[in-house]
């Protein structure tokens, strides 16, 4: 009995990621998700500017590219035509938290019914190495040759505490990719977000911390172990909005 | 034959694009041209379409994007400045191949400008606005009932043809009540099987999508692009042609410059003065072979604008400067009267007679 | 008994299977090369393996297929 495979909502077509980057493995969980609901044959997907880019050639459902930032609402358009539709965006921390920020905080506090996919790898990958609204205080990136600079550039921008300060958005939760326990949570969580919108819910985001060991100068192996070091301190994981529960108690 | 109302341009278009099948209204309040967006706020959710006011121009167009994507006829409007951010978003669905309307009700620039009418926005809209090679199908009324005609047309072009199509007016024709004739209502005819509707498991996915990292396969696609705008550049051209017949001077203008240059094409008849009118209707295309027509038969052309001289660059390449071509103009949100137009054509005759 | 299979051409040679076999089964081939020039990972000793898919849950590239 085959106990694990590529998901079907997969194409064939390999990722162009670098070694050891983990956009893969979260590529894999939302196919896994959309197989596992049966929903491929009636969702979009939409594609970032980043490296995530080339998403459209990787997922087997109908995919459109969105200019940089600009997902959540190419998605809302989507949905608003197709409510029966599943409608979901990948999106980057340059993409969704920098320059897409008003889309994602417009769609989250409308409570739009879509899924949003929010890699969070602290630095700009697709473009060498830049640094992110998400990269950390003092990290070096190319464009922070000396660390991030707090006192010129400001802290990063905690995007699953932003979101949950609104009432609308339905789930926020946080999750990470570097070892089998957290891949595991992460799929589920993003299954959750799928289920949400399938159940009509609302705004689901889940921003997923993620490794890019080519631009943080890190072995793969490396990379996951400064996800525990580094990132998830500062990002701590966890449901950070879940109205089922305040409707629970409600 | 259907009864006339009294409407504001503005609210003519709304309607028009209703009867016209559209279900799908994204927008961001902007005057002159928030009529609209108040008109479809109030009639969408009564015929189960879709209003919704985005938090910027950038999104709405986005919004538009999507909608697109899955083939349905959709549409926004703003003015200038707004316009002017939504054009990231137009390059796109330009990029893209997607039939969309952009309605610009335009008003003074540059910058913030002001809020009285314009045409400022002449290069924008015609020669492409955003990045990259593209066009945009641009339509230009002149009165209420065409407001409502070539909104319906320019959904119909956009489709044909998959590309975004623009309906250019100003704030006087936004603002400007007149009886008009609704159109009959239509909806799209056309096959849309690149539209991301679900795969259904039924068919390879569909991608929307103006990213081509191979450079032949992008210039492909612009080469592809170009002949279907020589297609549209022989086939849609529209204009009026206004007492051509003998003139021996001619105006051209568009929107409301095109009312105003009447009155005083009138005006100079009555004093002997033998002047016709050359509307076009379609900006891009450009009525090319119609003015170099004119050039043959008149003395002189003048090009009547709310703008510092946009359109006069076209009407000089066109006319091949065979002709003097004249600037009758006034700008940031001003409107030159009839008297003007004929203070200038009668110096157009002074200097083509000297 | 359990069985994984590698898609061998799929491989980047990234070695974050290879940290997560509770097992130590997986190695990076140094002396392979695949198509896409990557040295890459393989089982060392097909018969210990316990089926627990910690290698495919950890790959980015879906190169691996568990079989139980």
């Amino acid at each position: 009995m085959t106990v694990f495979e590529k998901p079907k909502a997969l194409t064939d077509k390999p990722f162009h990621y670098c070694p050891g980057c983990t956009h893969g493995i979260i590529h894999r969980l939302v196919a896994e998700a959309i197989d596992e609901l049966d929903i491929e044959g009636r969702t979009v997907g939409v594609a970032p500017v980043g490296c995530a880019v080339m998403a459209y050639d990787y997922f087997a459902c109908d995919m459109v590219e969105a200019a940089h930032g600009r997902a959540p609402a190419v998605a809302t358009g989507l949905k608003r035509c197709m409510p029966d539709h599943i409608i979901f965006t990948y999106q980057g921390d340059g993409d969704l938290a920098s320059i897409g920020m008003a889309e994602t905080v417009h769609a989250a506090t409308r409570n739009e019914n879509i899924t949003i996919i929010f890699v969070n790898n602290a630095i700009y990958g697709m473009t060498g190495g830049q640094m992110a609204p998400t990269s950390l205080p003092g990290q070096v990136t190319q464009t922070s040759p000396y660390g991030r600079d707090v006192a010129t550039v400001g802290l990063p921008i905690k995007v699953s505490e932003l979101l949950s300060s609104l009432d609308a958005p339905y789930y926020v939760e946080r999750v990470a990719v570097n070892n089998v326990k957290n891949v595991r949570n992460a799929k589920k969580a993003i299954k959750r977000a799928f289920q949400n919108q399938v159940e009509g819910r609302g705004f689901s985001l889940v921003e997923v911390v993620s490794s890019c060991p080519t631009n943080w100068g890190k072995t793969p192996e490396a990379a996951l172990q400064w996800i525990d070091e580094k990132m998830i301190p500062y990002y701590p994981l966890g449901v950070y909005k879940d109205r089922s529960k305040e409707e629970e108690q409600a | 034959m259907a009864d006339k109302v009294l409407m504001k341009g503005n609210e003519a278009i709304a309607e028009a694009a209703i009867l016209a099948g559209c279900r799908h209204y994204f927008g961001y309040p902007i005057t002159p041209q928030t009529e609209i967006a108040a008109y479809m706020a109030k009639r969408m959710p009564k015929i189960g379409g879709v209003f919704l006011q985005a938090e910027s121009e950038i999104s709405a167009i986005n919004m538009v994007y999507g909608v697109a994507g899955a083939g349905f006829r959709v549409m926004t409007s703003s003015s200038s400045p707004g316009v002017s951010l939504k054009q990231e978003g137009i390059s796109y669905i330009a990029g893209a191949d997607l039939p969309a309307l952009i309605v610009n009700v335009q008003r003074g620039g540059p910058g913030l400008g002001g809020i009285q009418p314009s045409q400022s926005d002449y290069f924008q809209a015609t020669k492409g606005g955003g990045h990259g090679d593209y066009r945009l199908i641009v339509l230009a009324p002149s009165s209420v009932q065409e407001m409502a005609d070539m909104t319906a047309k320019a959904f119909e072009l956009a489709e044909k043809y998959r590309m975004p199509a623009m309906l250019l007016a100003d704030g006087t024709m936004g603002q400007m009540m007149e009886p008009v004739e609704l159109p009959e209502p239509s909806e799209s005819k056309v096959e849309k099987p690149w539209a991301v509707t679900g795969t259904k498991k039924e068919r390879k996915h569909n991608i929307i999508n103006s990213l081509y990292l191979n450079p032949e396969e992008l210039e492909r696609t612009n080469f592809e692009r170009y002949e279907r705008y020589k297609t549209i550049e022989e086939n849609e051209v529209l204009y009026e042609s206004y007492k051509m017949e003998d003139a021996e001077y001619c105006v051209v203008a568009f929107g409301i410059a095109a009312r105003v240059s009447k009155n005083a094409v009138n005006a100079a008849r009555a004093r002997g003065l033998k002047v016709g009118m050359i509307r076009p209707i379609t900006l891009w295309p450009f009525p090319k072979d119609v003015l170099a027509k004119a050039a043959e038969q008149v003395k002189g052309f003048l090009s009547v604008e709310l703008s510092m001289g946009q359109m006069i660059e076209d009407l000089r390449l066109a006319t091949a400067c065979r002709r003097p071509v004249h600037l009758c103009n006034r700008a940031g949100g001003m409107i030159p009267s009839p008297e003007e137009v004929l203070d200038a054509l009668n110096k157009l005759k002074g200097e083509c007679e000297a | 008994m359990a069985k994984v299979s590698f898609s061998v051409d799929l491989c980047k040679g990234c070695g974050l299977c290879v940290s997560a076999c509770p097992k130590h089964l997986l190695v990076i081939a140094r002396d392979k090369i695949n198509q896409k020039g990557h040295s890459p990972a393989e089982i060392t000793d097909q018969a210990a393996c316990i089926g627990c898919a910690f290698c495919a849950t950890m790959c980015p590239d879906c190169v691996i297929t568990v079989e139980k």
